[in-house]
């Protein structure tokens, strides 16, 4: 966006995207916003950092996207005492991101709503993990903090809670609903049960080291954060990557796309009482994930992707096996898709089911596939539901082969790895990568010794999590987890 | 329905024999005769994310599918602890999980079995040990067996679980209470053993505490 008017200086930021960084005063940064939503721009990430040590007190960045390319406000508050404006009135999605940062770095924002997002009480609640002079204690246990859900009164209305031990195979996370019969009034969600300290633990791993911690912030993006991460560290160290690279980077995120979408799809068929799907499409993701082992040495892929390149190449005999796996899953992919389309039965609990309007996904920041399937971005008319999931999932699945088929035919020659210099100094830069959920950002500051000043992962699952308390409305509790696994979320990713 | 049927003759049978199971994984050999005894070869399992990245938990997906069928060899995924004879866990265990991995293991009925499963599960893996992750599951409740790997591959896991309860180790004479001696002891402070029982899997029939609001109250 043009930053011009609002009378900030800005500067060239570290990125594979075009993007830049202005100091912002509390005026500045809300009309910033302002006006990035008015031209149609996005929130991406907001995060806070510490840096007392540098005499700048603490420092609350907002990244805004919109077709222009990034841009990174930042705006520093003097101290613990000072507040920055509530962005949420702007964007909804800054709550829980406002929230999080007060928690991990204590900096409070104007806003109305003051409870914890991150802090479950196995911390005291005035110490911020994510603070400079921040000593843990092996005395602090566990604890249960009393959150206050919103509840719903009237004849029958009942409350359902689930979690954060789940039913199935999935992670942890707590949903309240609030139901009458079987219709769901509200649904409440309250994370972070799955927050291990991923920040934290950054700042003890030097940049080569922390790729192995990236790689695993979420395992089934492996790729999409691996990539991400070594974007950013490129960026910081002004490396250059070998075309080879690159393309073998491309290569393993849709082979990663693909594998998601059909576990997926074959979990969204079982959810609908169709057990076909899930023995057809998770075949066919083992079939993804043992060539991925055969050719990459892992079968999530995980590790594959350092800074300075990849570590693995591709054989001729390899090159050949993927080409006859993409031609035979596309052949099955397209038949178990008529299938699908064809059965009365699950159409009619994928349709009209977890409705996203347009503009409501537009208000609340939708992003990924979910976003596409409701016509975010996108001249078609999409309806916004487990339906029009599902096919936004088939799509981009078939789109993937076919990229997988194009990537395998122009792999360029040369190197597949570079080595990366030394870091010496302090430097901010980003990485962003299109993963199979969405939008997985990176910032990343570089300190002296090669160390890791600050790192902030963004998962796309931010922007989505909220949206599914509105999808469910008005739905029945047994379509939740329909309704649920057509977003498929990250809460690892999420909790950090 | 005709092309539903075409397609399964045509898939066949896709299932591979499975794996010996990994005596080296076995950490405490306990009541194992025993076990057998009552379980015999079924056996039910509530696998329990504490903390994970998720990569442990596709492939533990991954078992289900027709190459493992973990179905077909009498091991069935159950949705309550209360149904459960082995807790399939994942980590490293955050701190916020803490708490309900206990419940969840205090739901389960004796004779239990506990499978650690990954890096993280087994050391606490990356992650270690922090103010947010208590690290190995072993630091938290008892197990018998760790599988390695980040993440284990599905023929792990089963080597692993059928470890779990077929293993014949000399431990396995013992008597239940030496065996007991035997497990690792949780390191967790004694502020989780007076926490009261069950309330893991959060039925409907939770305890509600506060009287219920108006609609419209604010947060």
């Amino acid at each position: 966006m043009n930053v011009s008017p609002l009378g900030v200086s800005s500067a060239t930021l570290a990125c594979p995207v075009p993007a830049q960084r202005c100091p912002v005063n509390s005026g500045q940064l809300l009309t910033a916003c302002r006006l990035a939503w008015e031209q149609g721009g996005q929130l991406a990430a907001l995060w806070a950092s510490d840096e007392r040590d540098r005499e700048r007190g603490f420092c609350v960045h907002v990244l805004l996207r919109d077709r222009d390319g990034l841009t990174l406000l930042d705006h520093t508050l003097p101290d613990g005492g000072a507040r920055y404006p509530d962005l949420s009135t702007i964007f909804p999605v800054a709550n829980r991101m406002q929230r999080a940062a007060f928690d991990l770095v204590g900096t409070e924002s104007d806003t109305d709503d003051p409870r914890p997002w991150i802090w479950q009480a196995a911390w005291p609640i005035d110490q911020f993990p994510l603070r400079r002079d921040f000593a843990a204690s092996p005395k602090w246990e566990p604890g249960e903090e009393d959150y206050p859900f919103v509840r719903v009164s009237g004849d029958g209305v009942h409350e359902i809670a689930v979690g954060p031990v789940h039913a199935g195979t999935i992670e942890p996370g707590h949903f309240r609903f609030q139901v009458v019969g079987e219709k769901v009034l509200r649904l409440e969600e309250r994370l972070s049960f799955a927050h291990k300290g991923i920040e934290k633990r950054f700042e003890t791993l030097s940049i080569a080291d922390g790729s192995r911690l990236a790689a695993r912030i979420s395992g089934d993006s492996a790729v999409a954060y691996g990539w991400a991460y070594a974007q950013a560290v490129e960026a910081i160290a002004g490396l250059e990557l070998s075309q080879r690279a690159t393309w073998l980077r491309a290569l393993c995120l849709e082979r990663e796309r693909v594998a998601n979408h059909l576990g997926d799809l074959g979990y969204l068929g079982n959810d609908g009482g169709f057990a076909f799907g899930l023995s057809q499409f998770s075949r066919l993701k083992e079939d993804v994930l043992r060539l991925n082992r055969r050719v990459f040495g892992h079968r999530l892929l995980m590790d594959v992707i350092v800074p300075g390149g990849v570590t693995h190449d591709i054989a001729p005999e390899s090159t050949a096996e993927m080409r006859t796996q993409c031609a035979s899953l596309d052949r099955e992919i397209r038949l178990l898709r008529d299938i699908y389309d064809d059965h009365a039965g699950l159409q009619d609990r994928f349709r009209n089911c977890g409705r996203v309007t347009n503009e409501l996904a537009t208000k609340l920041g939708l992003c990924g596939f979910a976003a596409r399937a409701s016509g975010v971005a996108d001249d078609l008319n999409r309806d916004g539901d487990v339906a029009a999931r599902v096919a936004v999932r088939f799509d981009e699945a078939l789109e993937s082969l076919r990229l997988i088929d194009v990537i395998l035919d122009a792999l360029p020659q040369g190197d597949i790895i570079a080595a990366l210099p030394r870091f010496r100094e302090f430097k901010p830069a980003l990485g962003c990568v299109e993963g199979w959920r969405g939008p997985v950002w990176f910032a990343l500051e570089s300190g002296p010794t090669d160390a890791i000043r600050r790192c902030h992962p963004h998962d796309p699952s931010w922007q989505n999590w909220p949206v599914i308390e509105h999808a469910v409305i008005g739905n029945i509790v047994p379509d939740f987890p329909l309704i649920n696994k057509s977003f498929n979320l990250s809460y690892s990713g999420h909790d950090l | 329905m005709l092309h539903i049927l075409r397609q399964i003759a045509k898939c066949g049978i896709k299932t591979e024999p499975p794996p010996p199971p990994a005596d080296e994984m076995v950490t405490v050999a306990r009541l194992q005769k025993k076990i057998l005894r009552v379980l015999g070869r079924a056996l039910t399992i509530r696998q329990i994310d504490a903390g994970s990245c998720n990569g442990c938990e596709l492939e533990i997906h991954a078992l289900a599918n027709p190459y493992y069928n973990i179905e077909g060899l009498g091991i069935r995924f159950v949705a309550s602890p209360r149904h459960a004879d082995l807790l399939l866990v994942t980590g490293p265990v955050s701190k916020h999980m803490a708490i309900a991995l206990k419940r969840t293991y205090d739901a389960t009925p004796d004779p239990k079995l506990v499978v650690a499963v990954g890096d993280c599960g087994c050391s606490g893996g990356i992650f270690g040990e922090s103010y947010a992750s208590l690290g190995r599951v072993s630091n938290v409740i008892p197990v018998d067996v760790a599988i390695p790997g980040c993440p284990p591959a599905p023929v792990a896991l089963l080597q692993g679980i059928l470890a779990a309860v077929s293993v014949a180790a000399p431990a396995a004479e013992l008597d239940a209470e030496s065996a007991a001696a035997l497990r690792t002891e949780p390191t967790m402070g004694s502020g989780v053993a007076r926490l009261p029982e069950g309330a893991a899997e959060l039925a409907p029939d939770a305890p509600a505490g506060e009287p219920p609001a108006r609609v419209g109250d604010p947060p």
